[in-house]
């Protein structure tokens, strides 16, 4: 097989654009990370979002979030149609902050986790899950 | 009422006071995400739980906010503190208004 | 970009998803902390392409395995409820629930799913375990049949399987099923289809090989019905069987027909040694 330089071209740009996709920043993902944050900064560490590299099927996705100390955890799926995925609001009887879940991811993206913390302030992670589509639909 | 949901949870019987504890839970339901089409090439309407909440003795424990986006028949595990003998109360939110729930008693020792 | 680019493209991408897996992985499967469950074992003997054979647990990612493990995580388990519900209610003409002939599932059924296909004397046929079901409901009961690969039916076929969880799949070939096995056998190495492959090009010359973005199994039986991510409900073993025939862009042979019966009795057969494991959990 040989490509002319105008095919290479294309595959080279083609290769960066699936490349970057899944970090693209999500506009709506942004937009309910402000609603949640108030517009607040979000820093880094304080939050855990333990997720596969790779999931076998998009439509079960296991995923744990932990944020010692925190009132609510939100966690947003930025490559969906919709981003919202769950918020994990603790109670006083909590015996952590932190959760499980199973989730469905429309492709391969960054799932974020922001954690408000109990003096006000935010933090935030994401982790990118890789979403095989298998050869056999059976 | 949307046909088939039951609720499941899975919480030890006994803890000594001021235990943190697992607690697993599964609801059986589509989460219909209402991105989805039909047969008929039309969007199938959404229908999910979209709000779980666990409390002990009217103490609130976790409260979850649902979203399409959470896999058919949710599953929920998370840690609760068992401050004393009691009663875990556990309250699923449907779209279309219906409230499922279940309890489980827990002893001290 | 133009059609070559893209295929080259897939391709290079498929390459480094498949670099990601290999074979059959090491982990061992113990349900609910008690039942241990033979998930590879020395290949039967009626089997000549396969030295080992291996349950479709192993060739499934850390995450998908351990749903499996115990039940409360397994989807699957919400369809041996709902069938637990419906082996206690009476219906039909003659007003019977299973329980009032078969009793205690666990007693009565322990055992049962190992041994199906299995020739039935009175009827003179190899049966699966739905055909004796819906037998059961129009003979006995005097109930509609289910439809062969609807909920109704794999819930029921899960539940009977769930109690024999651990045992060893040992399905008999000899005998009376002796003909209608060696009929499976041979639909299992014919290729059909526009790809021409038969169930042997995936299954047998190409386990642990990923085909596209799947991790190819053996295409065991023992852990149907199986509950899958894909379509988020228990699968039966000839819904399963449509699929894969689809898949090679052949016409199928319908669930419950003659033909899936017999590649049923000789697919369970080459797993005979490994444990019952349905309802499992798969991809």
């Amino acid at each position: 097989m040989s490509f002319s330089r105008r095919e290479t071209l294309v595959l080279g740009l083609g290769a960066v654009a699936l490349g970057f996709m899944p970090f693209r920043a999500n506009a709506a993902a942004e937009d309910a990370i402000a609603a949640f944050t108030g517009g607040a900064e979000a820093g880094e560490g304080g939050v855990t979002l333990t997720a596969p590299e790779i999931a076998e099927n998009g439509n079960t996705v296991p995923i744990s979030v932990d944020a010692p100390g925190a009132v609510s955890i939100l966690v947003l799926a930025s490559g969906n149609p919709t981003p919202g995925v769950a918020q994990f609001n603790f109670g006083e009887l909590a015996g952590s902050q932190s959760a499980s879940t199973r989730i469905r991811l429309a492709g391969t993206q960054d799932v974020v986790a922001v954690a408000k913390m109990a003096d006000g302030s935010f933090v935030k992670t994401a982790s990118t899950v890789k979403v095989t589509i298998g050869g056999c639909g059976g | 009422m949307a046909e088939g949901v039951k609720p499941r949870v899975k919480v030890p019987k006994k803890a000594a006071a001021g235990d943190t504890i697992t607690i697993k839970t599964l609801i059986s339901h589509k989460m219909e995400s209402g991105q989805r089409k039909g047969k008929d090439g039309n969007l199938v309407p959404r229908s999910i739980i979209n709000r779980f909440t666990a409390e002990f003795n009217g103490t609130p424990v976790i409260d979850v906010t649902m979203e399409p986006a959470i896999s058919t028949n949710p599953y929920v595990e998370f840690e609760a503190v068992v401050p004393e003998e009691g009663e875990f109360k556990f309250t699923w939110y449907d779209d279309d208004g219906s409230v499922y729930d279940t309890a489980k008693k827990i002893a001290i020792g | 970009m133009n059609f070559k680019a893209m295929t080259a493209l897939a391709g290079a991408l498929a390459l480094s998803a498949g670099l990601a897996n290999a074979d059959a992985d090491e982990d061992t499967l113990t349900i609910n902390g008690e039942i241990e469950i033979v998930t590879r074992t020395a290949a039967p003997d009626h089997v000549d392409g396969l030295s080992e054979v291996i349950s479709g647990w192993h060739f499934r990612a850390d995450e998908t395995q351990a749903l499996e493990m115990d039940d409360f995580d397994n989807p699957g388990m919400l369809g041996v409820e709902a069938a637990m519900e419906v082996w206690e209610t009476a219906e039909g003409s003659e007003g019977k629930a299973c329980a009032d002939c078969h009793e205690s599932v666990e007693e009565t059924m322990k055992g049962v799913r190992a041994v199906y296909p299995k020739y039935n004397e009175a009827a003179g046929e190899v049966q699966t375990l739905e055909m004796v079901i819906n037998d059961c409901r129009t003979e006995r009961m005097g109930a509609e049949a289910w439809n062969y690969t609807g909920a109704d039916i794999t819930n029921m076929v899960a539940l009977i399987s769930s109690v024999s969880r651990g045992m060893p799949v040992n399905v008999a070939i000899d005998g009376p099923a002796a003909e209608m096995w060696e009929q499976g056998k041979e639909l299992y190495y014919t290729r059909t289809g526009q790809l021409e492959l038969s169930c042997a090009n995936c299954h047998e010359d190409n386990y642990g090989n990923m085909i596209r973005a799947d991790h190819l199994s053996q295409g065991q039986i023992n852990g149907f019905p199986t509950y899958r991510l894909k379509n988020a409900k228990l699968n039966s073993v000839h819904a399963r069987f449509k699929g894969c025939v689809r898949d090679t862009r052949a016409e199928t042979y319908a669930p419950g027909s003659p033909e899936f019966v017999a590649l049923e009795l000789y697919v369970a057969s080459r797993g005979n040694g490994l444990s019952v494991e349905g309802p499992s959990v798969r991809n």
